[in-house]
């Protein structure tokens, strides 16, 4: 116990639980858009793909209670983090630059991840804990991405998640250990195409939604 | 050179009388600084001026003015050491300022750095770090033949990129978390990759995280500004070298901290 309470609570054994859940959810997500494109082959197709999935019992219960496991652990560990590092330095600066290094990305951490949290919820409630017993699942999307605000609030949320990603994909990589002169530049290009592939892949599908009506 | 010129410039600079004092930031104009004296001059310049007017002069660290010790430090202009590239504050010029600046001097800020008076900071965290684990056991006897272990020549320059680390603590200052890691990281990294260093490895990296949790520092979350803002230029790869030797310690090691 004493092994488990040191290394997983130690300041880089909780940046090592960042890193694991953070990648999972990066690895979440990518899944999750190429089902979102799915809805881009029509109604019938998408909503045959999503009634595929959820017959897929009990694997999909399983899957969603480990999804749920690893955001929690994401949010937690970080939350903490948060407040040890706010902690770690009680007197501000009264002027504080950047000499270099830092991005709008690393800056705003804590941040967007309130903000993806808020998303995450909305969008559960939203289209997970629903009745879609009447409605099939592509009529409840394209009814609220008829509405411009319903677009304008999804495309900034995946804007947010876009920009948790710019630092968090590399990020993870140098929290292993897996930084080179060799092939991180190659590590933080992938970050830039993650970045935009998330961040304009999930934002086009409600917007055209919106489009098509 | 350039030709010898005189600046005015205005001091905004942090004043506090001991550990327990709340501390203040005091406006100073300075006057007739030569562009071409260190910080560190134009702050003995101005010290002798306030010692003569009976006031107290402005306490801060400092030993070789050379770049080499990492005693000095201050944040000038919310970056520690000033704006300078790779240098030190004894090595930042007076010519990089012009006439009628502003400057703000403040002392390193970190829970794991008190502040003992004005600019001056206890480091002494960063010692107890270094004697946690920060240091190869040598045997007594004869005096080990210096060419008996090969070293190849490109572990030997990185393992001198870390040792270049002067213990300044401008890394923790610039750290928005106030993190050692940086400065943690450049000795586990030099010693890691030396063979000397290698039989006490696993314990090494392990008492020395425990020892930087201890001391109240922050935790790293990669914004790379140490590397930026440090006086001799240690890279991040260095950290990412701690938590290789990290992950291999806790889970193939044997030794629990
Ligand atoms: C779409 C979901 C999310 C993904 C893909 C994601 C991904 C990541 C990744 C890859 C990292 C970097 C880990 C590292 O530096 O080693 C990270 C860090 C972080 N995430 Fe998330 N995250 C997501 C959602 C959230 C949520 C909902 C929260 C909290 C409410 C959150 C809070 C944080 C915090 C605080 C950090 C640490 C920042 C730092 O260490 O600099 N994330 N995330
Ligand atoms: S006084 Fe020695 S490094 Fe500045």
């Amino acid at each position: 116990m004493n092994w488990y309470m040191f290394v997983l609570g130690s300041s880089v054994g909780k940046k090592m639980l960042m890193a694991v859940t953070g990648l999972c959810l990066v690895g979440f997500l990518a899944v999750h858009l190429l089902g979102n494109f799915m809805a881009f082959a029509g109604a019938d197709a998408f909503n045959a793909y999503a009634a595929k999935l959820h017959s897929l019992q009990p694997y999909l219960t399983i899957f969603n209670i480990g999804l749920a496991t690893l955001g929690l652990v994401h949010i937690v560990i970080g939350t903490i983090l948060f407040f040890e590092n706010l902690k770690a330095r009680p007197t501000k600066y009264d002027v504080y630059k950047n000499p270099g290094g830092r991005t709008i990305g690393s800056n705003t951490m804590p941040y967007t991840a309130v903000l993806i949290l808020a998303f995450i919820i909305l969008h559960l409630l939203k289209f997970t804990f629903v009745d879609k017993s009447a409605t099939p699942i592509f009529e409840l999307m394209s009814t609220t991405f008829a509405n411009p605000l319903w677009v304008l609030m999804y495309v900034v949320a995946m804007v947010i998640v876009a920009v948790h990603i710019s630092h968090g994909f590399w990020s993870l990589f140098q929290t292993f250990g897996v930084n080179h002169p060799r092939y991180m530049p190659l590590i933080m290009n992938l970050g830039l195409i993650v970045t935009f592939a998330f961040g304009i892949g999930f934002a086009s599908l409600p917007v055209y939604l919106y489009l098509i009506q | 050179m350039s030709e010898h010129k005189t600046i005015n410039i205005t001091l905004k600079v942090w004043r506090q009388y001991g550990p327990e004092d709340r501390g203040r930031f005091e406006t100073i104009a300075v006057e007739g600084v030569d562009t071409h004296s260190s910080f560190l001059e134009m702050l003995d310049f101005l010290n002798e001026k306030l010692i003569l007017e009976d006031k107290e002069p402005i306490e801060f660290d400092n030993d070789c003015r050379e770049g080499i010790c990492g005693t000095c430090g201050a944040v000038v202009n919310g970056i520690p050491h000033g704006h300078g590239k790779a240098m030190t504050i004894c090595q930042l010029h007076m010519r990089e300022f012009n006439d009628g600046d502003t400057i703000v001097v403040e002392p390193f800020r970190a829970r794991a750095f008190k502040v003992v008076k004005d600019l001056i900071v206890d480091r002494s965290s960063l010692e107890k770090i270094i004697q946690a684990g920060g240091y190869v056991s040598v045997d007594t006897g004869g005096a080990p033949d210096g060419n008996a272990i090969p070293i190849a020549q490109e572990k030997a320059e990185e393992a001198m990129d870390a040792a270049a680390c002067i213990g300044c603590g401008a890394c923790v200052a610039t750290c928005p978390n106030a993190s050692a890691m940086l400065f943690v990281s450049a000795k586990v990294s030099q010693l890691a990759l030396l063979p000397q260093g290698r039989p006490e490895a696993n314990q090494r990296v392990l008492a020395m995280l425990k020892e930087m949790d201890k001391c109240g520092f922050g935790n790293c979350t990669n914004h790379r500004m140490c590397e930026n803002a440090c006086p001799k230029e240690v890279s991040i790869t260095h950290i990412a070298r701690f938590n290789r030797e990290f992950l291999k310690a806790a889970l193939v090691g044997r030794f629990s901290p």
